[in-house]
């Protein structure tokens, strides 16, 4: 089949970019969509055109790099997937795609769909983690963890850091990402000696970066290639508000 | 050269515990005069820098993705093996130690295997107090599977996430680092050389990816966590910017590379479907917990699986090997997949695939519990391949997976320079000849967590090393050379992409390096690789330029290299005459068809040691001696 794309051209992140339109013949439906793209950047080398630059990495949906607004739907339109995951038979001949990198202000592009996320990682080194060094821990099986916390808590974990969410919230709000890094530690009982002093510190880092805030509208939740629900954060706020009234999960505390 | 491999002797079980006593400590308030420069954020990578920096090191961190949670640890799947004996089936540490010995096909070093496997029980504990999400039992108590070449319950899992979540758990614990201070991290960034002054390494030339700038960072001692080098193959279960450029480089200034040739097929990935394909994609090895592979009995049998009479179906590894089964370990599994499939037995589009079928534990167990242990793991193959997985049987073909070769390192994990160190599947210690499954996240968090924090000290408090700053020679030669090589791929003015020379680099190893190798094979592939390269060098069009991300320029730069270590693959393959784990020559086979090892001759690891563009590397010898666990014929029947 034949594709047409539309996608975002921008050198560098202080050069304005513009859409460029580009054909790709003989689109095989097993294809996935990156590969349809190294398809298309051959051919833009072999026309010594420079290849449009896209982030990925491990191509089977866990690393997080990949991913971009496909007709204005985060990761494209297959739900629980990821742009790497996304394969052509999704597609029919003739569709035409507009490709452009995450939206959003705390994202800045780099370069054509590479947008930098490093605003993620200052989020986690505020609080997203459990203070262990190396060395001291106990047993394993001394900490019992019922089931269903096990569970809902890797529900949680498997959070890829991807960035659909906050590209796809009209807010640009990243707390589909923070909620889902404090309900993993949140829900099981070594992550609650911190529980309180994570999600202050975690919130308000986020605060520090230019994410907006949530008005639970669920775009994140529908766009999510781990279908991470919205319930995250509804346990982030209570965290966040019992950590505040309580002034509990600050150093003045 | 004499490699010394300072593994202790005396008796196994305390061997690790008295070699940490006889190493010298750093005091604690000294430590923070001390920078580590680590590259590579995986388990290995990652949880070293945290480890590190909790001790008080000043710690610099690279990695080229855009966040060190991005490292392809995260992709492993089914598990971690510890010998913990939760299940009280027999495990202990000497089992685990005398499985992964037997496993590597007596191609390891024992001390270090047995360290390993007493290690893995710490492992196991540290992660689960970090947060890592294991699977539970109703009662709470951690759940645990079977997985290849082991017939105990020893593998802790995540979901199909298991790798992802220890990765998290380091990433985590790095983050805290980062936050505190202790490390500082330089994402987006690739190691393009190392630095050695007066025969010590001192640091490390970088290539920041968004901007191009090439800069030098300096320190007291260098640890590289970079993983394996399987992209060789072009087609491989890693992700696309998996390299080898680190350890190359290292190399190329002096760092012996040990057993090259073992590299591992996973028997279970998703099979090719077309010429454009990027990569493979495994499918965990925990499915053939529950999965009967098999192919029709017949050869040009096209019916569908689902119309093939119970009569007609070959179980050719229940067949072959009914003590271990299905669970046979990967090398097993993978040369049995291609036999079959030589024979015209494959089935598929392609005919280069044998089936992994759950009707008969979906009809034991219920669609729910398989739905259960393995849902996303269905769900990956029904996005992939467009068929499913509960109603049709997966179709899998053995895959480059692993590689248990890597840069030579002694029982401290310091390479042949010293202030070298070398963690995780960038070198080449405890797998021998071939890795048991769940084994690699074992290996890269025990050394990342639990052996180097404890080995590097020693190197630190007994060597003097002169202060240097970016003006000195070497540091200027190094930065020099990758600005030539950065120069010479830009301004090639080629006609063909990168890609399509790694394809075909990649192809030709495959086909002669790959699952089954003979020497004329490998005398083929030798005698193409060096024309292959200069036409390379000389026909490569890179487009753009070195003062921005330019993804076509780090694609060629690791290209170029994958070039020089697959003429070392081969020449590493044709020297041993043998079969072992991994490395199967087919002159070298039992009358059954499995390997035969050569102990009298290759009991050793060979450790190849660069000798300059062009010339013939030498090879060095370290003689590996059993006295625990006694070679005989691997056997899974």
């Amino acid at each position: 089949m034949k594709i047409i794309l539309h996608i975002w051209r921008q050198r560098s992140p202080n050069e304005p970019g513009r859409m460029m339109r580009y054909e790709v013949p003989n689109v095989s439906e097993h294809m996935s969509f990156l590969e349809m793209l190294d398809v298309l950047n051959e051919d833009l080398i072999a026309k010594d055109e420079e290849p449009v630059a896209f982030d990925h990495d491990c191509r089977e949906g866990i690393c997080g790099m990949c991913g971009c607004m496909v007709n204005g739907v985060a990761h494209g339109p297959k739900p629980g997937t990821t742009l790497c995951q996304l394969h052509m038979r999704s597609f029919k001949d003739g569709d035409e795609l507009y490709l452009e990198p995450w939206r959003a202000c705390a994202f800045p592009i780099v370069k054509d769909l590479v947008v930098d996320r490093s605003a993620f990682d200052r989020m986690m080194a505020a609080g997203g983690f459990i203070s262990v060094a190396t060395g001291s821990a106990p047993d394993g099986n001394a900490i019992l963890v019922p089931k269903e916390d096990a569970d809902r808590s890797m529900d949680a974990a498997a959070c890829i850091g991807c960035g659909a969410c906050v590209a796809m919230c009209p807010n640009a709000s990243a707390s589909l990402f923070l909620a889902a890094k404090i309900s993993h530690l949140g829900l099981l009982p070594q992550g609650q000696p911190e529980r309180d002093r994570r999600a202050v510190a975690m919130v308000a880092q986020a605060n520090q970066e230019l994410f907006g805030s949530c008005t639970n509208i669920g775009e994140c939740e529908a766009v999510c290639p781990k279908e991470i629900k919205l319930e995250v954060i509804a346990r982030m706020n209570r965290d966040f508000l019992k950590a505040k009234w309580t002034g509990r999960g600050t150093d003045e505390a | 050269m004499e490699l010394d491999s300072k593994c202790p002797t005396g008796p196994i079980e305390t061997r690790w515990d008295r070699h940490r006593f006889s190493l010298k400590l750093v005091n604690p308030s000294n430590k923070r005069k001390y920078t580590i420069l680590v590259v590579g954020t995986g388990l290995a990578g990652g949880s070293a820098a945290a480890s590190l920096a909790e001790l008080g090191y000043n710690v610099k961190c690279f990695c080229f993705q855009d966040s060190p949670r991005r490292a392809h640890s995260i992709a492993a799947q089914g598990g971690i093996n510890a010998a913990k004996n939760y299940h009280n089936d027999g495990d202990s540490v000497y089992r685990l130690f005398y499985d992964t010995v037997k496993g590597g096909d007596f191609r390891a070093r024992e001390s270090n295997v047995y360290r390993l496997a007493q290690i893995s029980l710490n492992i196991i504990d540290q992660c689960v107090a970090q947060g890592v999400p294991f699977a539970r039992e109703y009662s709470g108590y951690l759940d645990n599977r079977s997985f290849g070449g082991a017939q105990v319950s020893r593998t802790f899992y995540a979901r199909g996430q298991t790798g992802q979540q220890l990765l998290l758990g380091a990433y985590q614990a790095l983050e805290r680092q980062i936050g505190a201070g202790t490390v500082e991290m330089f994402p987006r960034t690739e190691m393009l050389d190392l630095i050695v002054i007066d025969g010590h390494a001192r640091g490390i030339v970088t290539r920041n990816l968004m901007t191009g700038k090439i800069e030098s960072h300096l320190g007291d001692a260098v640890v590289l966590g970079t993983g394996g080098y399987g992209n060789v193959y072009y087609l491989s279960t890693n992700a696309k910017g998996s390299n080898a450029t680190a350890i190359w480089r290292a190399h190329k200034r002096g760092a012996l590379f040990a057993n090259p040739c073992f590299t591992q097929i996973h028997p279970t990935c998703i099979p090719v479907s077309g010429d454009y394909q990027s990569k493979l994609t495994l499918m965990s090895e925990s499915l053939r917990n529950d999965g009967r592979v098999w192919v029709p009995a017949k050869t040009g049998d096209t019916r569908p699986a689902s119309q093939i009479p119970e009569a007609e179906r070959d179980y050719y590894l229940e067949r072959r090997y009914p003590s271990f089964g299905n669970l046979v370990p990967r090398d097993v599994a993978s040369r049995n997949a291609k036999t079959v499939c030589d024979e015209g037995r494959g089935v598929g589009e392609t005919k280069l695939a044998v089936y992994l079928d759950f009707r008969d534990a979906m009809e034991r167990l219920g669609k729910h519990t398989i739905k259960e242990r393995y849902g996303n793991l269905f769900d990956m193959y029904q996005r992939i391949a467009g068929e499913d997985p509960y109603q049709e049987p997966m179709r899998i073909y053995p895959a480059m997976h692993y590689t248990m070769g890597g840069l030579w390192v002694d029982y401290n994990l310091m390479s042949t320079i010293p202030g070298l160190y070398v963690i995780g599947e960038a070198n080449f210690s405890d797998h021998g000849a071939n890795r048991l499954g769940a084994s690699a996240l074992m290996q890269g968090l025990a050394d990342g967590y639990f052996v180097l924090p404890n080995t590097i000290n020693d190197y630190v408090a007994s060597t003097k090393l002169e202060t240097a700053d970016t003006s000195h020679a070497a540091v200027r030669d190094a930065e020099e050379q990758v600005l030539q090589t950065t120069s010479k791929l830009l301004h090639n003015k080629g006609t063909r992409s990168v890609d399509s020379f790694h394809r075909e680099l990649g192809k030709l190893m495959w086909d002669h390096c790959g699952m089954s190798r003979t020497a004329e094979g490998l005398k083929f592939a030798l005698s193409q690789i060096p024309g292959l390269r200069e036409q390379y060098w000389r026909e490569v069009k890179v487009l753009g330029s070195g003062e921005e991300l330019n993804q076509s320029l780090e694609k060629a730069g690791r290209v170029a290299d994958f070039f020089e270590l697959a003429e070392l693959i081969c020449l590493d393959a044709l020297e041993r005459n043998e079969s072992c784990g991994g490395h199967f020559r087919e002159e070298y086979q039992t009358p059954e068809g499995e390997a035969a090892r050569d102990d009298a001759h290759y009991s050793y690891a060979a450790a190849w040691e660069f000798r300059g563009a062009g010339n013939r590397p030498v090879l060095h010898h370290e003689p590996l001696t059993f006295e625990y666990v006694h070679p005989a014929q691997r056997s899974y029947k």
